[in-house]
């Protein structure tokens, strides 16, 4: 049900708010490019598909041309690199899988494209994850790279507690409370896993409008054809 | 009205008619054709299958042009799809919907014909037709389910290649025809998207000899006796094209439901992870439609056991007919039958929904007494009806 307040919310958002107002999944956003960028990306999606969020075109282009591709390699075969453009999927800052696992002790941070619709919990199993860090207890040990983590089946996660109060500013004046954080970029990961869902709801009602129209009109005429027929 | 056979060169409707008769073969076949008066809602469904496997090559058309047939392409190709060509979401979620609209319509129209006696004579051959059309179906859904490359794709098509595997003796050639190789990669994945393109076009050509056939011998209705005076048909059109309008404007405001409200229903988020032949997921389950099936490959304790029976209960369909001696068509008039073809209904709807569950040990009970009461209402109570009414 919360969850469905909140896609409605988006939805509306979306479409009734002009671009530089902040929303969750636009402040989700933020958080993304300043907090989660450093170990996952979206591979699946492009920059440009930002303007969805209601980015403009020229927000677009500078986060982009901030982020180095790899771009083959020169003359004398050392790698080259290039600024990304609209049209490129956002990666994860990791060249490959194995220089990810290096970063991590062994274990690769997921990409996040369709994660909350992967998730058993979906978005709001996110949300948990990230605000259920809390000191490991006496008596337990976990591994290097482990941190105890309540939400998780075996309460550990290889993530490290990747949240503070007040660790960004949201241009908009909210308080950026590791709740709020957690909540936001939620919701933006939820919008990533769905793409188009607003858009697609608002045709459908149409769809079902027009189709209940003609079904009104198909049925008065087949009574009026089947009159005393029957 | 003059026929147009008689009139002069000058007129079109002439020259056309004595060259190719296609506007008499209309006026014949879809106009005047005579329709019994008393079909119900039910005969509307065969419309409706035609309606959605139109969607689904046109849709599909779309697909194929933006999707990219290659296990290390295919995955973002269609995420492609569903992101970033324009309008690609809704083309997606058309032919997702339509595969769950066409067997749910398939399996209704499967449903009533068994239950009006429509596949009796002289109907053999349209209800052999629609059977085979079922099967046609089947391959085609399986080899488009695998296309997208999503984990369910991968571990779905290697249960259904190991259990064609196991088919004595056509089993193995079959299994590495579609392979291609040793594993399910590139080549199997190339093959089965020729497969699912060259299948949609093969169900085209065998709706048409479906429909051919029943312009032969015309429609049953839920009486059972066919229409012996003019007063008891009615032209198809306007009296049927009216009423199928009518009826086909609800079955879309389903089937847009699925695809702009619950885009989500259709698949298994599983499938929106890419096929990893190291990581096999936690339980692989079919899609809804092929779950009866599944559900009896599991019932069974040996694999070549739990194929047979998978088979069997397809091919007690295909011989009806003869099983079912009795000339009495609908079920309303049957009193076993009647008793008796629900409980099958149940059975198959039982076992669907044991295919989409964990076997625990229930389940697996469900699906045996399921799958034995399907064995029983074919083998058994079909024949016994139809005995005991042809001596009465």
């Amino acid at each position: 049900m919360t969850r469905l307040i909140r896609t409605l919310t988006l939805a509306a958002s979306l479409t009734a708010l002009p671009a530089c107002a902040s929303t969750p999944a636009q402040r989700g956003l933020m958080v993304y490019q300043q907090v989660c960028s450093a170990c996952h990306g979206m591979e699946h999606v492009d920059y440009g598909d930002m303007s969805g969020l209601g980015l403009s075109p020229n927000e677009i282009r500078k986060w982009a041309a901030d982020q180095q591709l790899p771009n083959g390699t020169d003359d004398n075969g050392d790698p080259k690199t290039r600024p990304a453009t609209a049209t490129d999927p956002i990666l994860s800052p990791y060249p490959n899988e194995a220089v990810g696992r290096l970063a991590n002790h062994g274990l690769l941070p997921p990409d996040l494209s369709r994660l909350a619709l992967t998730l058993p919990g979906g978005a709001e199993e996110i949300r948990q994850i990230l605000l259920s860090y809390a000191p490991t207890p006496p008596g337990v040990t976990l591994d290097e790279g482990r941190y105890y983590n309540t939400a998780l089946k075996w309460k550990h996660i290889g993530m490290p507690p990747p949240l503070q109060d007040g660790m960004l500013t949201y241009p908009d004046g909210t308080r950026a409370t590791s709740a709020q954080m957690a909540g936001d970029v939620s919701a933006f990961l939820d919008w990533v896993a769905h793409p188009h869902q607003a858009e697609r709801r608002r045709i459908g009602f149409y769809v079902l409008a027009y189709l209940a129209l003609m079904a009104l009109l198909t049925f008065l005429l087949q009574r009026r054809i089947w009159k005393g027929r029957r | 009205m003059t026929s147009p056979l008689k009139t002069p060169d000058t007129d079109p409707r002439g020259w056309l008619e004595r060259r190719f008769p296609v506007m008499s073969f209309v006026r014949r076949e879809y106009v005047a054709f005579p329709m019994p008066i008393n079909l119900n809602a039910l005969w509307s469904f065969g419309a409706f299958l035609i309606v959605t496997m139109a969607v689904m090559v046109a849709s599909g058309l779309f697909l194929a042009i933006n999707y990219t047939p290659d296990i290390t392409q295919a995955f973002a190709s269609v995420e492609a799809i569903d992101r970033q060509i324009p309008s690609g979401w809704f083309i997606r979620s058309l032919h997702m919907g339509g595969v769950t609209m066409l067997f749910g319509c398939l399996y209704i129209h499967i449903g009533r014909s068994l239950w009006y006696g429509s596949y009796k004579a002289p109907r053999e051959l349209l209800w052999l037709t629609g059977l085979g059309l079922m099967l046609m179906l089947m391959v085609t859904a399986f080899a488009g389910y695998v296309l997208p490359w999503g984990q369910m794709s991968y571990w779905g098509a290697t249960v259904i290649l190991n259990a064609v595997h196991a088919i004595p003796l056509i089993g193995q050639p079959m299994s590495e025809l579609l392979l291609g190789g040793d594993t399910l990669g590139n080549v199997a994945l190339h093959r089965l998207f020729v497969l699912h393109f060259t299948m949609a076009f093969a169900i085209l050509a065998t709706i048409a000899l479906h429909v051919a056939a029943l312009h032969v011998v015309k429609s049953n209705n839920p009486s059972g006796i066919d229409p012996v005076s003019p007063t008891q048909t009615l032209p198809f059109h306007p009296y049927y094209t009216s009423r199928d309008g009518f009826a086909l404007c609800l079955f879309l405001m389903v089937y847009a439901g699925l695809v702009f409200f619950l885009p989500d229903l259709l698949t298994l988020a599983d499938n929106y992870v890419q096929a990893n032949p190291l990581v096999t997921p936690r339980d692989i389950r079919p899609e809804w439609y092929f779950a009866p099936f599944y559900a009896i490959l599991r019932a069974v304790p040996s694999r070549l056991g739990g194929l047979f029976l998978a088979a069997g209960s397809l091919a007690v369909l295909f011989v009806l007919p003869w099983l079912d001696r009795s000339t009495i068509r609908s079920a309303t008039r049957r009193p076993m039958v009647r008793l008796s073809l629900p409980l099958a209904f149940a059975s198959f709807i039982l076992l669907g929904i044991a295919g989409m569950h964990a076997p625990s040990p229930a389940w697996l009970l469900v699906s045996r007494l399921a799958i034995g009461w399907w064995f029983i209402h074919f083998l058994l109570v079909m024949p016994l009806a139809s005995e005991r009414e042809m001596s009465s």
